[in-house]
């Protein structure tokens, strides 16, 4: 675990320790630490007085939350129609033979976590990867192993 | 409570007000089949097994009673062919995940369900929540949730609760309609309740 619990105490007091905060603070221990590792999870329960069962239901139903480590680079892979039809399909496989992962891992040095989405709201620059948070739109097959090199 | 009167299969009754139609229908002996409903837990409206039919003509329509309040001159029809064709459809969908659930077996054989009209997809789960609820709101243990959503929810223990508390209570494993449940639990006993009691927890 990366995040510390003295962290984790400063984001549940934000919220004044208020049950119906849970949603809020778990997403903001995701967003520092890019997922949830169940000493995060107890410590919220713990401290919201919401019962770990719950706290499990909420993290694990909603995909904005990781119960699994991620790597240092998200990547996310348009496969919405728009890229569907320009060959998302390719460059999905791509990055999977380049990175040796499937949707949903993380590989082995903790360097790349791959995701697929159904759509990134940017149809017009399809075939669509997103790393990062930042959108490499019309990417071709050749061009994704020289993106991916950028990243280390 | 104040008494209103309501009308269920052409029969009329006095049920209490802020009632739903289900606990109405019981109260006068009416019975409506149902799966997730327990009278000590809050209803959850999840198996909808409980459809009924309520008005006349074209206001009428489908509503799952055990979540629809009572009011003053309501007309409930429990059974008719419409709703014995959801009923059936709803036990044919829940039987693909337990064939061999007596309480399912017994119900399927009122309504005529079919239990290959669909491809099995065994999980024997049928999500109505009883064990979750019945440990949260009546036992306060809250030693079992459910997990994930959709196609993937299920139900799963929290081992370093479920070690503490289950062997003494226990209380939820005749409400489950399938058995799955003591499945999960013997098999969370299994996997984690020894790393539990040295101290290494797993929720995995």
């Amino acid at each position: 675990m990366t995040i510390d619990i003295d962290r984790i105490d400063q984001i549940i007091d934000m919220h004044q320790c208020e049950a119906s905060s849970l949603i809020q603070v778990l997403l903001e221990i995701q967003g520092e630490n890019h997922w949830l590792p169940k000493e995060a999870l107890d410590r919220v329960s713990e401290k919201l007085q919401v019962p770990l069962s719950r706290t499990m239901h909420i993290a694990s139903f909603y995909k904005a939350f990781s119960l699994v480590p991620k790597g240092r680079h998200e990547v996310h892979i348009c496969m919405g129609t728009a890229c569907h039809v320009r060959g998302a399909k390719r460059i999905l496989e791509t990055v999977e033979d380049l990175t040796g992962i499937k949707p949903g891992e993380t590989d082995a040095d903790m360097k790349f976590s791959l995701e697929t989405v159904n759509c990134l709201g940017c149809c017009a620059l399809g075939p669509v990867m997103e790393i990062n948070g930042k959108a490499h739109g019309k990417i071709s097959v050749s061009e994704t192993a020289a993106v991916l090199e950028r990243y280390e | 409570m104040n008494e209103i009167r309501i009308q269920i299969d052409g029969k009329e009754v006095r049920v209490g007000e802020g009632m739903t139609v289900l606990e109405g229908a019981q109260s006068a002996g009416i019975t409506i089949p149902k799966l997730c409903h327990h009278d000590k837990l809050v209803p959850f409206g999840g198996c909808r097994l409980c459809i009924v039919e309520v008005g006349n003509g074209v206001s009428a329509k489908l509503v799952v009673s055990c979540v629809y309040p009572v009011e003053e001159n309501l007309v409930v029809r429990t059974r008719s062919e419409k709703i014995d064709r959801i009923r059936k459809t709803i036990l044919e969908l829940l039987l693909a995940h337990a064939p061999n659930s007596p309480e399912l077996q017994v119900l399927a054989r009122e309504y005529g369900a079919d239990k290959d009209r669909f491809e099995k997809e065994a999980s024997f789960c049928i999500h109505c929540g009883l064990c979750v609820r019945y440990c949260n709101e009546v036992k306060k243990l809250n030693a079992v949730g459910f997990v994930d959503r959709g196609i993937r929810k299920e139900i799963a223990f929290i081992p370093g609760i479920a070690a503490r508390e289950c062997k003494n209570c226990m209380e939820c494993f005749p409400l489950c309609p399938t058995s799955y449940l003591q499945a999960a639990f013997v098999l969370i006993e299994a996997l984690a309740f020894s790393t539990t009691s040295s101290g290494t927890a797993s929720t995995e």
